[in-house]
Parts: C-alpha cells; structure tokens; sequence
C-alpha cells in the first residue's frame, strides 16, 4: 500500500524539468538509431558502390589499347606482291612465305630506328596479317597500320609506367592514339598481356554451363516432382530432403574435392574438361534447382490437381500436364539463379585442374578449358603490370554475364510468374 | 563404330520403334471403335512402351559391355603372335599394355618403348573385334526386344501404367543422386582422409601446431601438419574479423529496412544489398588483393605498425564480411517478422519509443533467429575459398594481430592439391583431410542453425 501513496504524493508531471529532459534524451536516442540503421545501409550500399566503381575505373582501360602507327609501303617491300595472292584458300600460306613478320618489323625499324621493335607488341603482325586477309587490296599501296605497343608503354600511357616507358612515351608523345582492344573479345590467354582475349575463357564457361544446365536441370526439376507430389512419408524421404539441404550449404570447394577424388582419380575422366567442371558444378547447382523448384510447385493450387484429376487424368498426368507447366516460370527462374552461382564459382574448378594456361578455346567438352573466373584468378596472380585492367575488364565481362542472367530471370518472373 | 554413334542410332532406332507402336495401336483404334476392342491407354503410351523396349535393354547392355570389354580385348591381344615377346616381369608388362592401349584408342601418338608399337597393331585388331560384336548384339537387341513389345501391343495392353510406373522410378533415382552426392562426398573424403592418417597421426594433425607441409620429408614420422594455425586463421577471418563487420552491418540493415525504411526505399534497397552475395567470390578476392589490402597496409603502416603484411587477415575478414552482410541481413529480416505483432504494439502502447521497442522487446524476442542466422553465416564464411586465397597468405602464424598475414583451411587446400600431385604422399592427402574437418564443421554449424531457427520459429506459432 506504500508505493501506491507514493504515487499518490507524485504523479507524472509531464511538464517538469526532468522529464522534458528525459523525453528530449530519449527522442535523441532515436534519432541515433534511426541514423545509426540508415548509416547501415548506406554504409553496406557504399561498399557495392565503391567495388563497382574501382572494377570499371579499372577495367574500362582493359577494352583500349595503346597504338602507334606504322607506315608500310607494301609495293616496295613485297616486290609488287598483287593483292589476288591473298585471297582464296592459299592467302595465310602465301603471307607466311611472304615473311609478313620480316616486313612488318622491317618497316617499324625504318620508321622508328633499329630498336623500334621494342616498341610494339610482339604479336602485333598478327593483326597485320588479319588485315590483309580481309581485305588483300591494302598491299597493293602504302598503308598506315595502327600497331598495338608492348604493355610496359601501354601501362605508361594509359597510367604510370616504369621511368624508361614513361620516357618513351615522352618522347613520342603525340603520336599515340588509342583503339578498341578487339584481340581482347577474339584472343585466349597469352603471355602478353597486350595479347590476351576472354574469348578462350569464355568459350570455356559457356561450355561448362552447358553441361552443367543439362544435367542439373533435368535432375533437379524431377527430383522437386518426386518430393513435393508423390514422396511417401517415410525415412527415405527423410533422408533425400536432408541430403537435400545440407547439399545446399556444403562450401564449394568440398565439390571440388569430390570431383577430384571420384570423377578424375576414380573414374578416370579428361582432367581440365568441362565435361568434369560441368558435372562438378551440376553437383552443385541440383540442390538450389530442387529447393526453388519444390516451392514453385508448392505454389500451384491444390485445385488445379483436383480437377485434372476429376475428369479422369492419372496421378502423372496431372503433375507433368498440368502442375509442372504451371510452375516452369519459377523453376526456370530458381535455374537461372543457380546457374548464375556456378557461374561465378572458381574454387571446386581450380581442384579439378582448370587452371592451367589455355592458349586455344576448347571445342568440346573433354578439350582441356578454363572459365571465366578461373581466368580472372590466373590473370591476378600474373606480375606484369598489364593484366591488372586486363583482369578488371574480364571481371566487367563476368558482372554484365551475370547481370544478363539475374535480369532475364527477373523478367521471367515478372512475365510469367500467376499469383494464384 | 564408336560408343557415342551407337548410342545415336539406338536412340533413333527407338523413335522408329516409337512410331511403329503408336501406328499399330492408331489403328487398332480406328478399328475397333465399337465394343470391348477400345484401348486401354493412349495410343503414344504404346508407342512409348515399344521405344523403352527397344532402348532399355540394348542401353544396359552397352554399359555392361563397356565396362566387360576391357578385360576381353586384353586377353584377345595378349593371345596374338606379338605377345610372346612381352616381358614376364609383372610391372612392366602392365606398363607396355597400358601404353599400347592409350595408342590404339588414339589417346597418345608415338610410343616410348619399341615393345609397345608392336603390341598396338594386336590392340587394334582386338578392339574393332570386340567394338564389332557389342554393336550387332546391341542393334539386334534393339531389333527383338523392339519386335516382341511391338507384338505385345493389344487393346487392352495396360501400356500407360507400365510407363508410368516407369517414369516413377525415374523420379525415384532423381531423388536419389542427392543422397548418392552426399555419401560421394562423405566416403571420398573419408577415404582419403584415412589413408592421410595411416601416415600422420590424427593426434599430430588436430592438436599440432606446426603447420608446413613443403618441409616433409620421408615417408613416416612427418611433422609440419598441426593443423592448429589453420583452424585459427579460419577462425580469426571467417569467425571474428569477418563477423564484426557483418553482424552490426546486416542487423541494423535490416531494423532499418524493416521498421523505418518507406516501403519504396526498401524496394529498391532490398534488392541492391542482395547484389553483394551474387557477385563473384573472385572478384571479392580480387577486390581485397588489389584495393582494400594495400589501403590497410598503408594505413597501419601510418599509424606505427611496420610489421604489417600487404597480405592481412583484415583484408580478407573485413571483404568477406561485405559478402556475408546480406545472409545476415536477410536472416535478421526473416526472424523479426516473425516476431508477433502484439509484442512490437504491446510495447508501443506503453510508450516506448520505435528504437527502444526494437532494442528492448524485438531483438530479444528474434535472438534466436539472429543467432541462427549468424551461425548460418559463419558457415559460409568459413568455407568461402576465393577470399582468402588471393588475400590472406599463405604464412601459417598464430596471432592476433589483424595487420599480419594468417592462412585458412581453404586456402591451404587450394594451396596443396594445386601444381603437381602425387596421389600418395601426405602432402596432397592432407587436403582431404582439411576438406573432411570442413565438412563436418560446416554440417555441424548446419545443422545446429536450422534446428536453433525451427525451434523458435515453433515457439511464436
């Protein structure tokens, strides 16, 4: 009976010094949190931000390569070669017995002195030889051709190089100009990096996807049929859905560790294909595509079931001419989801040997391949300076890849996806 | 004629089949409309119940073959006039064949040992022998088995049942490979794992703290593989540095996003914070290496610490706690809008205010799912791979100090089964071994998660 006296003798004085200041106080410790959760997001939204920005800061140089040009008067130095020897199924013979390279370095050293070779990239002729391929009639005059230069000067220009490049760049100044790095979406791997492509790694993904696409999807999609419309009730049921689930948490790199120890050791399969990397990955991908799957099937009415089977369908019937067309939208779109991850993966790949240096795109799926990011992994252990925009191009390859892909599964579900 | 040709002629010869069975079964259709001739199943399910006929039995008997044929070609070349000459010694015999074998399969060109290049041509014979014989048994199977269901087909053939009971134990195996998958996993590792420990003493591996493998010399009594500096460093980065950065970042996210955020503002946020767990490991790695480990090093370097390592843990452990921020965040999400809504007005109604209704009644009430979610995380972040390998090092040190250079259980991995191989020394065994802690680590965590999440889940409903 105290305290309520107590109360008695002081009620609440809203008014008072105190407790405007304990509301102001409290108000405040508000306005902090308030800030505080939107520091949060801010903070973590900045962190994308600032990736973004220094992958394309960084990579939008990779697409552009440093040029000079190179004045070949192919009249004098081919002996009045006619533009008709380069065309038909004998051209790249006759430009090889021609000694292109001898001409090519012959007319940088007259027109640079004798160490103008240094100046360009080793394995610039190619593009003259390219050139002349598809269209035979530059040799029958004197032609200016923009030469890619050795990636020391490259990096120079584009950045800061080494004290001699910078003086080479100096000194040659305004020759320069700059142009779209095509070797970059055409070529492989190489040791120079003014050589290097995506288009070897590319290959390589696409390869790998492939195979991954085709084994998962199918398992995956019937295995989500199997549990979520006909699985009895019982202890293997039981154990299919856990094995499921822990499948779905299990890092990446213990695939690896399987597709080591039974695909390549046990089984003996290519080691580097992207038959091996596709089953590895396959492995990988089915647990997304059966979860995303079963909640898509989940989604379809029991009506629609109901009345397939009132009119006579039998149990197979109803699922795969009815419940499985009405959830392929959200199936497809848990598919794409993972296909993205395996995409993006790098560590189980690097287990079963893609790593190693492939000079020449894959053209099936036992040929030794490498993939996207495996590539962008070789690339930023290199020491040259030139693969650091190289690498970061690459990585702007792989973000729009995947950007491609989330986008097109977000529009499959806007487009397709029916709220019952 | 090779395997993979076959196969497309017995595939083809089963959409023949196909057509046959629904042709005979059309027309008994539209002969019989009348009375008790009526089919029983769809004309395309006789025609699928011939095409199974003739592809199942012959597909069986070509991986049976493939595998039986092997041995018989061995043996038929061994009998051939070349072999005579082979060497009796065991070893080298095997080695002759193995090489004979890659030559006549086309797999390698030109043979090292002159004794080989003879055994080729017996090879080859023996070979387009055996290829010869599976291919007309299987054609022939494709022929008789398609034959006698071609001939099976009546009216009243229960033909759409067979397929479906068919089509059910397909479903049924599809459900299997996950269990398969996982007892793959399991087995390899734990097969490899053991032949590591008949070599090193599982003691010295989990309990040592010396960890360097490249030092190993014979092949018994090794040191170098305490494990111990690994498991600390996973810890340190995966567990610790990354977790601080994670935890305070997802969960205010999250209160912010679900309790003061304008619906528009989370619409469009929601997604962009999702954009940190879709982009590449190796980009995050690459991202550490390049940018973030250099600032930290100069950083540390500015405000006195020398020592500090251009590869550091802080490096690794604060990208990957970038990485994690959405599976907290959306975790944290998940268990406060579990929480019921009477709780959150309860409070209101009291007076508290937003912050102090979420400091005092939300986040007590969703701890479990948070603590669960977070567990979650470590998980993942303890079996993240990329990170670590081209940020953190590869110095196996136990410290503390953020600034210097720790290794990981994955990196170490990485680091083992990648350059040359010798599948029996410890040194490429024990990356399977690592894998096999990781493992039951992970499932562990898993598993102790998910039944944390289920039972507080349970609690509110």
């Amino acid at each position: 009976m105290n305290s309520l006296t107590d109360m008695k003798r002081n009620p609440t004085d809203w008014q008072g010094a105190a407790m405007q200041k304990r509301i102001a106080r409290r108000y405040a410790a508000e306005r902090r949190f308030k800030a505080l959760g939107m520091a949060a997001v801010m903070l973590s939204a900045g962190f994308l931000a600032f990736l973004l920005v220094v992958m394309v800061g960084n990579g939008f140089r990779g697409f552009t390569q440093t040029e000079l040009p190179v004045e070949i008067d192919f009249p004098a130095v081919t002996g009045g070669a006619s533009p008709s020897q380069f065309e038909g199924p004998n051209a790249n013979a006759n430009l090889q017995s021609m000694g292109l390279r001898e001409i090519v370095d012959s007319s940088i050293e007259i027109q640079y002195g004798p160490d103008g070779t240094d100046l360009f990239s080793p394995g610039g002729w190619t593009a003259v030889n390219a050139m002349i391929l598809n269209n035979p009639d530059i040799v029958a005059e004197k032609t200016t051709i923009y030469l890619p230069v050795i990636s020391d000067i490259d990096v120079a220009y584009k950045d800061a190089g080494n004290p001699e490049s910078e003086q080479k760049v100096r000194e040659l100044g305004d020759q320069f100009s700059t142009g779209f790095n095509w070797n970059f979406l055409s070529h492989s791997d190489a040791t120079d990096p003014m050589q290097v492509g995506i288009w070897g790694a590319f290959k390589g993904s696409l390869i790998t996807m492939i195979v991954t696409l085709l084994l998962a999807f199918p398992v995956g999609v019937l295995a989500a049929l199997y549990l979520e419309e006909y699985a009895p009730k019982n202890r293997l049921t039981d154990l299919i859905e856990v094995s499921i689930n822990n499948l779905a948490a299990v890092p990446s790199i213990i695939f690896g560790l399987l597709g080591l120890a039974v695909f390549l050791n046990f089984f003996g399969m290519p080691r580097s294909g992207a038959l091996v990397g596709g089953l590895t990955l396959a492995l990988m991908t089915m647990p997304v595509i059966v979860i995303s799957g079963r909640n898509a099937v989940k989604a379809v009415p029991p009506s629609i079931r109901e009345a397939a089977l009132g009119i006579g369908a039998s149990p197979l019937q109803v699922v795969f001419h009815h419940v499985l067309p009405l959830a392929l939208p959200g199936i497809l779109t848990g598919t794409i989801i993972g296909m993205a991850r395996a995409l993006g993966e790098t560590a189980p790949l690097l287990m079963i040997g893609m790593r190693a240096f492939i000079a020449t795109p894959p053209s099936g799926i036992t040929d030794p391949a490498t993939v996207l990011p495996v590539q962008i992994f070789l690339w930023s252990d290199e020491v040259d300076r030139g693969f650091v925009e190289k690498t970061s191009a690459a990585i702007i390859v792989l973000l729009l890849f995947l950007l491609t892909m989330n986008a097109l599964a977000i529009y499959l579900r806007n487009r397709f996806e029916t709220r019952w | 004629m090779t395997s993979a040709t076959l196969l497309f002629l017995v595939i083809g010869l089963g959409l023949v089949a196909w057509f046959f069975g629904r042709l005979k079964a059309s027309g008994m259709q539209a002969g019989g409309k009348t009375s008790r001739s009526a089919l029983h199943s769809l004309p395309s399910y006789h025609g699928w119940y011939v095409a199974l006929w003739a592809i199942v039995p012959a597909a069986i008997f070509m991986m049976v073959w493939s595998f039986v044929s092997p041995a018989l070609i061995t043996d038929a070349a061994l009998t051939s006039a070349a072999a005579a000459g082979l060497p009796q010694d065991g070893f080298s015999r095997a080695a002759i064949l193995s090489e004979a074998r890659a030559i006549a399969y086309g797999n390698q060109v030109n043979a090292f040992n002159p004794l080989s290049q003879s055994m080729v041509e017996p090879y080859r014979d023996a070979i387009s022998y055996y290829q010869m014989i599976g291919a007309v048994a299987a054609l022939l199977m494709v022929f008789a088995c398609g034959v006698f269901a071609w001939l099976q087909i009546k009216p009243d053939l229960r033909a759409r049942t067979k397929i479906e009971r068919v089509t059910m134990l397909v479903l049924l195996l599809a459900s299997l490979i996950a269990i398969v998958t996982t007892v793959g996993i399991f087995l390899s590792l734990v097969f490899e794992s053991a032949r590591f420990f008949s070599m090193v003493s599982p003691i010295d591996f989990l309990f040592g703290t010396e960890w360097n493998p490249k030092a190993v010399a014979g092949p018994r009594g090794e040191t170098g593989f305490g494990a111990i500096p690994l498991f600390w460093g996973t810890v340190f980065i995966g567990a610790i540095i990354a977790m601080i950065v994670a935890i305070p970042l997802g969960l205010m996210s999250a209160i912010y996003l679900t309790q003061y955020a304008p619906a528009k503002f989370r619409a469009w946020m929601k997604p962009i914070l999702e954009v940190l767990a879709g982009v590449p490991t190796v980009v995050y790695g690459y991202f550490a290496a390049l940018t973030v480990a250099p600032a930290l090093r100069d950083f540390a370097v500015s405000i006195g610490i020398t020592s500090a390592s251009s590869e550091s843990a802080l490096a690794a452990g604060v990208v990957m706690g970038i990485m994690i921020i959405p599976f907290v965040s959306s975790m944290a999400d998940d268990s406060i809008a579990a929480v019921p809504n009477a709780m959150r007005d309860g409070s209101l109604a009291m007076g508290a205010t937003h912050s102090e209704t979420i400091k005092k009644v939300l986040i007590p009430a969703a701890l479990p799912g948070v603590v669960g979610g977070v567990l979650l995380a470590v998980s993942r972040a303890i079996g993240e791979t990329m990170i670590v390998v081209m940020a953190a090092g590869l110095a196996a040190n136990m410290t503390a100090n953020p600034f210097s250079s720790v290794t990981t259980v994955t990196t170490q991995i990485v680091q083992l089964l990648t350059g040359d191989q010798e599948f029996d020394s410890p040194k490429t065994l024990a990356a399977f071994a690592l894998g096999l802690v990781l493992f039951i680590v992970t499932l562990l965590l898993n598993l102790i998660a998910l039944r944390v999440v289920k039972k507080y889940r349970e609690a509110y409903e």
